[in-house]
């Protein structure tokens, strides 16, 4: 069996060479390179994610050059970021008509970023559980198994990053809209909200539990962006995993099942202990991709206000002019982006860890 | 990997029907969606829609980005992988982990910030201008040349990680002492570069600057957040597909003029992808 590559930089340096095999250019190289580096990645990743937190917090370009402006603007800038989230309460019965126009439009504002920021969390939490199952079914089947048309199936899981988000959401438009193929049926079906689910006795059923809030109709309705969520980012977990489980073959599997294990005791005491780290991180990307989908999600959501998710809120924020409030959705979005960064490198970390300790187990 | 005849692993019937109906349901069934609309279409419908100039324009826009981003990514991944495994420098770690934030960061988020901050620059400035600055060329004709840039520079950055990524491996893995030998037999590092380097790369490039290209022309999140979205001028594909679904004047015919258009984006895609594949293996073939 051949050992998977390990995830760590073998130190392959060229300033590391021996003097006498150095060529002359080597340095220059080095220098041309470094500096292109340097300054390109800056451009290119490092000054835009740091501008999302510039706009956010309303801090002028000026404040870099002066110290007492960036003071006041960071402290005119923080409440007004928390503000783009919840509007504190006011009176507005005493203030002057402008003002309470004013301030009751920023608190519906607010109200429509909180309730974006739900429906993305609301979505993550549908679309992540149901895309871990099926990405640790299909890497199961696929890689404990052999089977005509594997190959197939295989590269069936990659489909989705071959299509455009957008033509994503059109397929979905294109199967249940008004016009569609299964349109009569789908602007008819009624189907529960999940957070409307509430204790309501036992004088209507037998089943105490049940829905207050039923909507009508699958595209333009949070059922869509589930929908074009799930197609968005089904490949993410399975892909995690199936080169691992690949190289991991079945034989520590095979030996549970001689020793008396039943098929769910070895799934939880031997697959998913070696597998937990690609889990994890495949789950991550899955997620951090579901809450960012913009294309396939604008398709499907029929821009309406209680329909956004915190991408669509941003564009919204943004068409209105308001930028310090895009930006200071945006920022959230933007964290979640650099905490999975963050993860990747603390997993890459363990999953180089757990490769070596079990080299010298063989060893 | 095992090989033998009987598996006594359980689990297959559950695992792969599960995934199975899954998949056909979410992904495969939408998809035939797709091809059973199309087909619908008569050929003169197809063609009257694709050739629309609105929607040539937009092609042109879409493709030559990307292609542009994705060529430039190819230049300047390679710069930045070599740099990233051949020399040590201070923040080296930083730099290599960050190359992924394209991939983690939502491409509103992206747009929303490249937007904002590159929006002076003077070649991606957007003017009050009566008169739009238009290509000249043949190819590009009548496309604006602000946007064109604009929209080039959005694709770059959202096509960053996959050159970087397909090569950085190869350059990890490679034999220095080949190279050493190389170099003590009189061979100049433009030789090296061309005799034992590149062979060894080109597979890898080529499918990370794929990559690249088939992301760049599916790419909408960030886009419109940067281009004018003019169109006919500065519009790309998947904006007039969006378009054409929210026309409320006869939905049914917009509705079967995105297909259209879509369609042609999907089997350019898939052209791509299938391409690399056959590469892939090929370039598997030749080594073994």
């Amino acid at each position: 069996m051949s050992a998977p590559a390990p995830v760590v930089i073998a130190p392959t340096d060229a300033s590391v060479l021996p003097a006498h095999l150095r060529h002359p250019t080597a340095a220059i190289g080095k220098w041309i390179g470094v500096s292109f580096t340097v300054l390109f990645l800056t451009a290119m990743i490092i000054l835009p994610a740091a501008n999302i937190f510039r706009q956010a917090f309303g801090i002028s370009w000026e404040s870099l050059r002066s110290p007492s402006q960036l003071v006041e603007d960071v402290k005119a800038g923080v409440p007004r970021y928390f503000q783009v989230f919840r509007m504190p309460e006011q009176d507005s019965s005493t203030m002057a008509r402008p003002e309470r126009r004013k301030y009751q439009s920023a608190r519906a504002q607010a109200e429509k970023t909180r309730s974006a920021i739900g429906m993305t969390l609301g979505i993550a939490a549908i679309v992540v559980p149901l895309n871990l199952l099926f990405g640790l079914a299909a890497a199961w089947a696929v890689t404990k198994f052999r089977f005509r048309g594997r190959t197939l199936f295989v590269s069936l899981i990659d489909l989705p990053f071959a299509v455009s988000p957008v033509v994503a959401g059109l397929i979905f438009v294109l199967l249940m809209g008004r016009v569609g193929f299964c349109g009569d049926w789908a602007t008819k079906i009624s189907w529960p909200v999940p957070t409307s689910l509430e204790w309501q006795g036992f004088a209507q059923s037998w089943i105490p539990l049940g829905f207050s809030n039923w909507q009508r109709g699958i595209i333009f309705t949070p059922f869509a962006i589930a929908l074009a969520s799930i197609f968005v980012t089904f490949p993410f977990i399975a892909r995690a995993l199936i080169p691992l489980m690949q190289n991991q073959g079945t034989e520590q599997e095979q030996a549970a099942l001689t020793l008396g294990a039943g098929g769910w005791r070895m799934f939880f005491k031997v697959t998913l202990p070696q597998i937990k780290w690609a889990l994890l991180y495949g789950t991550i990307l899955c997620l951090a991709r579901c809450v960012g989908e913009f294309g396939a999600v604008s398709v499907v959501s029929g821009s309406t206000d209680p329909n956004d998710t915190m991408p669509l809120r941003i564009e919204k924020l943004w068409q209105e002019y308001n930028t310090q409030a895009a930006f200071s959705v945006a920022s959230l979005l933007a964290v979640v982006s650099v905490m999975t960064l963050l993860l990747k490198i603390v997993i890459e970390k363990r999953a180089a860890a757990q490769f070596s300790d079990k080299k010298q187990e063989a060893q | 990997m095992s090989s033998r005849p009987a598996n006594i692993l359980p689990g297959f019937g559950l695992s792969f029907g599960y995934a199975s109906l899954y998949m056909s349901l979410l992904v495969l069934i939408p998809l035939a969606g797709l091809g059973l609309k199309t087909s619908n279409l008569s050929w003169d419908q197809f063609r009257n829609t694709i050739t629309n100039p609105h929607v040539m324009a937009a092609y042109k826009l879409s493709f030559s980005a990307a292609l542009a981003a994705a060529l430039l990514n190819g230049v300047f991944g390679t710069v930045i992988a070599w740099t990233l495994v051949r020399y040590r420098f201070p923040g080296r770690k930083f730099f290599d982990a960050i190359i992924d934030l394209p991939f983690a960061m939502p491409t509103a988020v992206a747009g929303l910030t490249f937007g904002d901050l590159y929006g002076y620059v003077p070649l991606l400035a957007r003017t009050a201008d009566a008169q739009p600055w238009t290509f000249e060329i043949y190819g590009l004709y009548g496309l604006d040349v602000r946007d064109w840039c604009r929209v080039t520079v959005m694709l770059t950055f959202v096509g960053l990680p996959y050159v970087i990524r397909s090569i950085q491996p190869i350059l990890q893995d490679w034999d220095m002492e080949t190279e050493q030998a190389a170099m003590s037999l009189g061979a100049g590092p433009a030789t090296i570069m061309r005799r034992l380097i590149a062979p060894e790369i080109w597979p890898a490039w080529i499918s990370g600057v794929a990559l690249a290209f088939a992301r760049g022309v599916g790419e909408y999140g960030s886009i419109i957040f940067i281009a004018s979205n003019i169109p006919g001028l500065s519009q790309i594909a998947p904006q007039l597909i969006l378009d054409r679904i929210y026309d409320p004047i006869d939905p049914e015919k917009k509705i079967a003029a995105a297909t259209a258009i879509a369609v042609v984006m999907l089997i350019v895609s898939l052209i791509v992808l299938l391409l690399l594949n056959g590469l892939d293996y090929l370039s598997r073939r030749h080594r073994a």
